[in-house]
């Protein structure tokens, strides 16, 4: 999982060690563009659309997915980012951390937010940022892209795009970089 | 890294890990100081008591407004209205506190050592040191790194330039709690501390200070310094009666508008506050653009906002989960 999922959700000193390398960068790159397309489709023109990419693991899918954006479409999409850790609803069962100021230069009063992450797990974290969102204005709607869904949801809560659908089991961990997608384990030290 | 202390009673609670978490998540919240609307949700549920038994504005405020931020909800306890008028001792008073069901408490004392005593009384509360007597007063140190970090360019730009930074602490460092933190935090950061005063008010003995040099020419300090941080001259703890008078500390270790001239042109003014003007800083040097008291108030806001955040949204004592 990206580093920001790790520090919410591990103890301190834990390592991931990759097991399985379940996409290439390849994979990643073409699941981008075929995101890219479906969020172009499903949003006729791309007006008002503006792309939040969640600290840290969605803020690079975020961006290659606004470069891709303005290739294939034209459009020059805002691009911000999102850290949900003062929304969470684990504070104090956890140690959670913020990883990154929040960065929303652009009201979203009326917008189309897609918000990206890289794994999409319990939905907790969306949960998180649905309600962080409302700081910045009234969007008209919200959408979802992540990288990987690995199941287990606990909360009501579905993505619109999808790079790879992903069983998992729950002990398991999902690393999401450009360099591909890996499955391992949590070890502690 | 190690875990983050349980309570913040002095700076040595912090290693230089834990400085910079703390002025890392204040980056965050003071991203939510910016927005329409500065409230999150995080501390919904609990509940944080300030107990000040000597007077403050800006520090009580500071943490107040911090709390609410976070949607704490804040007890408010001045030891002039309150049961100690009646003779309660702190220690009572602490234990009532501590049964109503409080998680945080903010203490300011007159007598060094009040916090420390009294994070060993209490099981479940985290004692933040808001200022006691001559000893320490880490949020004002935490908070006037991060007002530094942010005028050297923030983030981890700002960060890396504290090494070697000169840094001159000028005024009573005798009777200053604010001093004793901000040595051991510009210290920890790697930054080269010197200390500017008459002799009178310099502490009997510097041993052990992380200290790079003390002198009582403030004009040579001024040419070299990075940053300038000024102390107030302390009536209430007498140190009026150090010196022969207070026009004659100012000729010597004021900044006046002759010396602020002195400065290098990058260099910046810090003052804990609250300042007096025309004894330690002049009035036209307070308003010079160096001069970082205003953001030094707005900072804190932040800094409080994570060190209550570290503190209480960290609590992993009871009944942690592991993902």
């Amino acid at each position: 999982m990206a580093e920001r999922e790790r520090s919410h959700t591990r103890p301190r000193g834990a390592v991931f060690v990759p097991r399985v390398q379940v996409m290439s960068a390849d994979d990643v790159r073409r699941a981008i563009t075929r995101m890219a397309h479906e969020i172009a489709e499903r949003n006729r023109g791309l007006h008002h659309v503006v792309l939040i990419g969640l600290q840290t693991g969605g803020v690079s899918i975020a961006e290659r997915l606004a470069r891709t954006l303005a290739e294939v479409e034209g459009a020059d999409i805002p691009v911000g980012t999102l850290d949900v850790a003062f929304y969470r609803d684990d504070i104090g069962l956890r140690p959670v951390l913020p990883e990154a100021a929040t960065d929303i230069s652009v009201d979203l009063t009326g917008a189309t937010v897609v918000l990206v992450d890289d794994v999409l797990f319990t939905g907790r974290t969306i949960r998180a940022a649905l309600n962080a969102l409302g700081e910045y204005g009234r969007a008209q709607a919200v959408e979802l892209a992540v990288m990987v869904d690995r199941g287990h949801r606990e909360l009501p809560i579905r993505p619109d795009y999808v790079g790879k659908n992903l069983p998992t089991s729950r002990d398991e961990m999902v690393d999401v970089s450009d360099a591909g997608v890996s499955l391992g384990e949590l070890v502690g030290r | 890294m190690s875990p983050f202390p349980t309570h913040l009673l002095s700076m040595d609670d912090l290693d230089a890990d834990g400085i910079i978490e703390v002025l890392e998540v204040a980056d965050s919240f003071a991203e939510v100081g910016r927005r329409a609307n500065p409230k999150v949700p995080t501390l919904r549920g609990r509940t944080v008591a300030t107990l000040f038994f000597e007077d403050s504005t800006r520090t009580r405020m500071s943490f107040e407004t911090a709390a609410k931020r976070m949607s704490a909800d804040v007890l408010s306890f001045a030891a002039g209205s309150s049961s100690v008028k009646k003779g309660e001792s702190l220690r009572d008073t602490v234990e009532t506190i501590e049964a109503i069901g409080i998680d945080a408490v903010i203490i300011r004392h007159a007598s060094s050592g009040v916090p420390a005593r009294v994070a060993g009384w209490v099981d479940h509360c985290s004692v933040i040191n808001a200022g006691d007597g001559w000893h320490q007063h880490p949020t004002q140190a935490l908070l006037d790194l991060y007002t530094v970090r942010q005028a050297l360019g923030g983030g981890d730009v700002g960060l890396a330039r504290f090494e070697g930074l000169r840094v001159a602490i000028v005024g009573d460092i005798r009777h200053s709690r604010v001093a004793r933190s901000q040595i051991t935090a510009y210290a920890a950061l790697g930054a080269e501390v010197t200390l500017v005063a008459p002799a009178t008010l310099l502490p009997p003995s510097l041993e052990g200070w992380p200290v790079a040099a003390v002198g009582h020419d403030l004009d040579a300090v001024l040419a070299t310094a990075d940053v300038v941080s000024l102390l107030r001259v302390q009536q209430e703890r007498g140190s009026g009666e150090f010196v022969p008078s207070l026009r004659e500390y100012t000729a010597g270790f004021g900044l006046t508008v002759r010396r602020a001239a002195l400065l290098r042109k990058d260099a910046v003014i810090l003052h804990p506050g609250p300042i007096v003007r025309g004894v330690e800083i002049a009035s036209d040097v307070a308003e010079l653009p160096a001069a970082l008291i205003t953001e030094q108030v707005s900072n804190g806001v932040a800094i409080r906002m994570a060190v209550l955040f570290l503190l209480l949204g960290q609590a992993t004592r009871e009944g942690a989960l592991h993902g």
